[in-house]
């Protein structure tokens, strides 16, 4: 697609991803506008502004070159580590579990950050294995230890949603990779012998009770069922047009939990009904179509690894925010991108959409991924 | 067997697996577009009323309760506005320091917190509780403004039950209460549990709860999920209940009420031409207007504890040996057997039947006696000759004509009916075969006889006006038409003379003259025996053993109006019943004159039924402490077990193995 009118830096840009991408940001401005009773000082205009910020720095990385990402992957990874650590070490002297770092403006938390690193640790230690090693141990072992350490990490803290989204993104790289199926298929067999036992041994008990109220949510529809009741409701009662902006019951008046972070997908069902939410599936349809279309165009393995394990981190988040919503899957704190409060889940699918772009303006510079060498 | 990897193969193998994430991703973008159509669309309806249900909070706002009106159109039950606290036991966050807090705020008393806290603990926890009503706006504001930290106290605007008469009527009408966990489980309405919502527990207010209860109004608020209330959608107003207007006389049931004084006893009062119950009195009673909040320990104590069973509803469910009220009926069935009423007997003291004399209540004899001075006299041998002449066989026929052993339609949970023993009755029940002595003890009303007041006042009117007069107690302006007693020829007017000459003739009850112009009364008293003459005289002594009074009653004699009965249980003999009769009656002809009698009473007794029940409350009260145990949740289950208990004593619990020894007709000091 080509845009005579604009300037030539601005050329290049995916403008069919970003003009959706913006729509469905301010979309989630007005949504976060109504969450916060009528406020848009509260939720909203952080929200947007951040979307401004983090949309620069991925414009930045769009520029950056193959080598110098392929260069930092392992020293990214590795400070990302030491960051995890040194959380874990001041919750353990604060005495309690810490999961973030203050940065005065959002507080970051690290483990967000190893979200799209594992993604580029992963893909630059495929691509530096010779080919004929793919179907050995070789393959196996150090992705593994690549992936277990931060997700042992961040299950200390503990925080559940955040080590499924790591090791969704690392599987994904590793089978994209071209690993035996057979593996993989062991491991999912294997997965499913392990959740009973990782269930009654290593999960915590708000965990536990999270996973027995999905599996029946009335059981206790005032204590745990109540979140994923309540978010029913709300998108139940919207409708096919919705409730009007400004409207929803059950977000004004405090029925429906976390009405701008985890739930905002049911607060803006509630106003918007099946339409909007048909538009938010839609948009978010448009941004990993353009994530694998540009995996498949990308000019070489590493990238091309890249970019399948960014865009399948992005849907991690989408995918399993939504079935939680929906009551498909467990109350698991994972934030819809692009919609819901905070600074942390912006940053890394800014993070991913601008490695995206990245990688989109390696291959359509032709040798632009040598042009360093 | 080894695979092979080369760079092509890795990039196919690649777009292979890119096609396959992208189709699950694919996969699952419809899934959740499905489910969302699916919630969205196909179970909007379930979900848009659940959410309705979130928002809207319906209040249900109590229905005030109908009157119920005397015959006068005077309420003898109404209601009063007034504050209210409530809590309800499953909202409160610290139960123990809320009701501490709310003690202060309300100035309870250690025993009120004491009762407070074992009805919250003992009530449903969705079941609201009553803390206090009839607050005054400065205490309702105190409350009020400390709801943040008070969470589950409903402070509000209500009505409550309102008994000017107080105890008067408390066993006629019964009192309120809050629904009990057993009442909600019967009925198991919404309105039942609303803050103020009380439902009638007993006597009148529990027969017609349904027609005094009204309509509940309603109030639909927008509320958040901590149950703030955002604001009122729309309210509806409650429908009051329907009035009841009862044949009783609002204040002759006072006056009749406090005339008992500190006796134990019931009045009943019936118009001869309607049938209109003018009054039912029984006293000691309760005063429901303090019932209404849930009686608090020291109120049951105190009349659990008493031995006059204020409790219990005498007119309805006590039951008595009728004693020589009876003749009158026994002599109409001698008439209607064809005695001639001149027909005279000699009365020596005695009359010996076979090898047993059976002695008359006038060990001196009463000379030559006929049918009229058998009864002014209260002549035991004069029924005792003619009883054995004619037999229990024209008597028992009479006694049930008459009302005795009858149960009458009228709306009250229960009433006690009594026995006529006649020798089938005794054969059946105790499997022996009637007994001369029987015969005796029946014509005198003692033995296995036993009748309530109510059946006494009925047997007086109908005997009076030969009609069988029915008791109705719910007003109806039809007058209804009673069928004849068939009595033939002048019978009737010979118990009417006969009866006149009790009191105002040479008989057993000549105090009880009406101090009225032109209006004689006539009547015929009763003294019934509790226990045998070998334990106590009857007279005097421990309060139980003594012997209970009883007076009949009608005036005009001559052209009966009003009929009654008067019941003193352990009055010593019928001089306890026959003054009240003349004060009652005097009432009803002229009200002055019967509140002079009253007033001068009271001042001896210590002020009226009202007054002397709070006065013995705080003695109660104070002598007592919080070291009671507290009163059970539903009295009135509890009334009904000791009035049950209450009846088996009243039977005769063994067969009867000789003739009752009369007592004297002439107690206290009476003259004849």
């Amino acid at each position: 697609m080509k845009l005579a009118v604009l300037p030539a830096p601005l050329e290049g840009l995916p403008w069919r991803v970003l003009i959706p991408l913006t729509l469905l940001v301010c979309f989630g401005a007005a949504v976060l506008h109504s969450a916060a009773g009528g406020s848009f000082e509260r939720y909203a205009s952080s929200h947007l502004v951040r979307y401004g910020i983090f949309l620069v720095m991925a414009l930045v990385i769009r520029l950056l070159p193959r080598d110098l990402i392929l260069l930092a992957a392992y020293p990214a990874y590795a400070a990302v580590v030491v960051m995890l650590v040194v959380v874990e070490a001041i919750g353990v002297v604060g005495g309690g579990s810490q999961r973030w770092i203050n940065l005065g403006f959002m507080q970051l938390q690290p483990s967000e950050f190893m979200k799209p690193c594992i993604v580029l640790v992963l893909a630059s230690f495929y691509h530096s294995l010779p080919p004929g090693m793919t179907g050995s141990w070789r393959a196996l072992i150090p992705a593994g230890l690549l992936i277990g350490v931060p997700v042992g990490l961040v299950m200390l803290q503990p925080d559940l949603g955040t080590s499924l989204a790591i090791s969704f993104g690392g599987i994904v790289v590793m089978f994209l990779a071209g690993l035996p199926a057979r593996w993989f298929v062991g491991g999912g067999l294997a997965a499913m012998v392990a959740a009973p036992l990782a269930y009654f041994f290593a999960l915590h008990d708000y965990q536990r009770a999270r996973v027995t109220t999905f599996l029946d949510p009335e059981s206790d529809p005032l204590g745990t069922g109540y979140h994923i009741t309540q978010s029913k409701i709300a998108i139940g009662s919207g409708g096919i047009s919705g409730k009007g902006f400004g409207q929803g019951s059950q977000s004004h008046l405090n029925y429906l939990p976390e009405p701008h972070t985890d739930f905002v997908f049911a607060t803006m069902a509630e106003e918007w009904g099946l339409f909007g939410g048909l538009f938010v599936l839609l948009v978010f349809g448009i941004i990993l179509r353009w994530g694998w279309s540009v995996a498949r165009r990308a000019p070489d393995r590493f990238s091309r690894l890249l970019a399948g394990g960014m865009t399948a981190t992005i849907f991690f988040y989408v995918a399993i925010n939504l079935l939680m919503v929906m009551g498909l899957a467990p109350v698991v704190g994972i934030p819809l991108p692009f919609m819901s409060h905070g600074g942390s889940s912006m940053l890394t699918n800014m993070l991913c959409l601008g490695t995206l772009m990245m990688i989109d303006r390696w291959s359509r510079r032709p040798g632009g991924g040598s042009s360093f060498a | 067997m080894k695979q092979k990897f080369t760079p092509s193969q890795l990039a196919q193998s690649f777009d292979r697996r890119t096609f396959v994430v992208g189709a699950v991703q694919g996969g699952i973008g419809l899934l959740l577009a499905a489910r969302m159509g699916y919630i969205a669309v196909a179970e909007n309806e379930k979900y848009e009323m659940e959410a309705e249900s979130n928002r809207v909070n319906l209040v249900l706002i109590p229905p005030r309760r109908g009157w119920i009106l005397d015959r006068n159109g005077s309420p003898l039950a109404s209601n009063r506005a007034d504050f209210r606290v409530d809590i309800i036991p499953e909202r409160l966050d610290d139960p123990e320091q809320t009701i501490t807090t709310l003690g202060n705020l309300l100035g309870m008393t250690p025993v009120e917190v004491q009762d407070l806290r074992d009805k919250v603990a003992k009530a449903a926890p969705f079941q609201p509780v009553q803390v206090a009503d009839g607050l005054d706006y400065d205490t309702f504001a105190a409350v009020s403004v400390r709801l943040p930290d008070l969470r589950g106290v409903v402070p509000q605007r209500g009505f409550s039950r309102y008994y000017p008469t107080g105890p008067a009527v408390g066993h006629l009408i019964g009192y309120v209460g809050a629904a009990s966990r057993e009442e909600y489980e019967a009925e198991p309405s919404p309105l039942l549990l609303t803050p103020g919502f009380k439902l009638g527990k007993d006597g009148l207010e529990k027969e017609f709860e349904q027609t005094l209860r009204g309509r509940p109004g309603a109030r639909r608020s927008e509320v958040t999920a901590t149950g703030r209330i955002v604001r009122d959608l729309e309210t509806r107003e409650d429908v009051q209940g329907q009035a009841i207007q009862l044949t009783i006389d609002g204040p002759l049931q006072d006056y009749a009420a406090r005339r008992i004084g500190l006796e134990s006893g019931s009045v009943v009062v019936i118009d001869c031409l309607t049938g209109d119950l003018l009054c039912m009195a029984s006293m000691p009673s309760f005063d429901p207007n303090s019932f209404s909040d849930g009686i608090g320990r020291v109120e049951y104590q105190m009349l659990s504890e008493n031995e006059r069973v204020p409790l219990r509803n005498k007119v309805l469910k006590g039951l008595y040996p009728p004693g020589s009220t009876v003749k009158p009926m026994v002599a109409m069935a001698f008439l209607e057997a064809g005695l001639d009423p001149s027909e005279t007997t000699m009365c020596g003291g005695g009359l010996r039947v076979g090898n047993r004399v059976f002695h008359c209540w006038n060990r001196r004899g009463h000379g030559a006696v006929d049918m009229a001075k058998g009864i002014y006299q209260s002549c035991d041998v004069y029924f005792y000759h003619f009883a054995q002449r004619l037999g229990m066989d024209v008597i028992a026929p009479m006694a049930r004509r008459c009302g005795m052993g009858q149960e009458f339609p009228l709306p009250v949970s229960s009433q006690f009916f009594g026995t006529v023993p006649d020798p089938a009755w005794k054969l059946r029940k105790y499997g022996q075969p009637w007994q001369p002595f029987d015969t005796v003890n029946a014509t005198i009303g003692q033995g296995y006889m036993l009748a309530n007041p109510l059946q006494l006042a009925v047997m007086a009117a109908r005997l009076a006006t030969g009609n069988k007069v029915m008791p109705r107690l719910l007003l109806d302006e039809n007058r209804p038409r009673f069928e004849s007693m068939n009595f033939h020829g002048d019978h009737v007017q010979v118990i009417q003379n006969a009866m006149r000459d009790v009191v105002n003739g040479p008989g057993t009850a000549g105090r009880a003259r009406l101090p009225i112009e032109n209006v004689l009364m006539a009547g015929k008293t009763g003294t019934a025996q509790v226990v045998s003459l070998s334990v106590s005289s009857g007279k005097g002594g421990q309060w139980k053993f003594r012997d209970h009074g009883l007076f009949i009653f009608f005036a005009p004699f001559d052209n009966p109006r009003y009929a009654g009965a008067v019941v003193i249980e352990h009055g010593g003999g019928s001089g306890a019943a026959y003054p009240i009769a003349r004060d009652v009656t005097t009432f009803l002809f002229d009200p002055a004159k019967g509140l002079e009698v009253l007033h001068a009473l009271e001042k001896q007794w210590g002020g009226t039924a009202q007054e002397r029940l709070a006065a013995e409350y705080a003695r109660y009260a104070a002598a007592a402490g919080v070291d009671i145990p507290p009163a059970p949740s539903d009295p009135a289950t509890i009334i009904r077990l000791v009035e049950a208990e209450a009846r088996a004593a009243a039977q005769p619990a063994a067969v009867a193995t000789q003739a009752i020894t009369p007592p004297s007709e002439t107690a206290g000091g009476e003259t004849l």
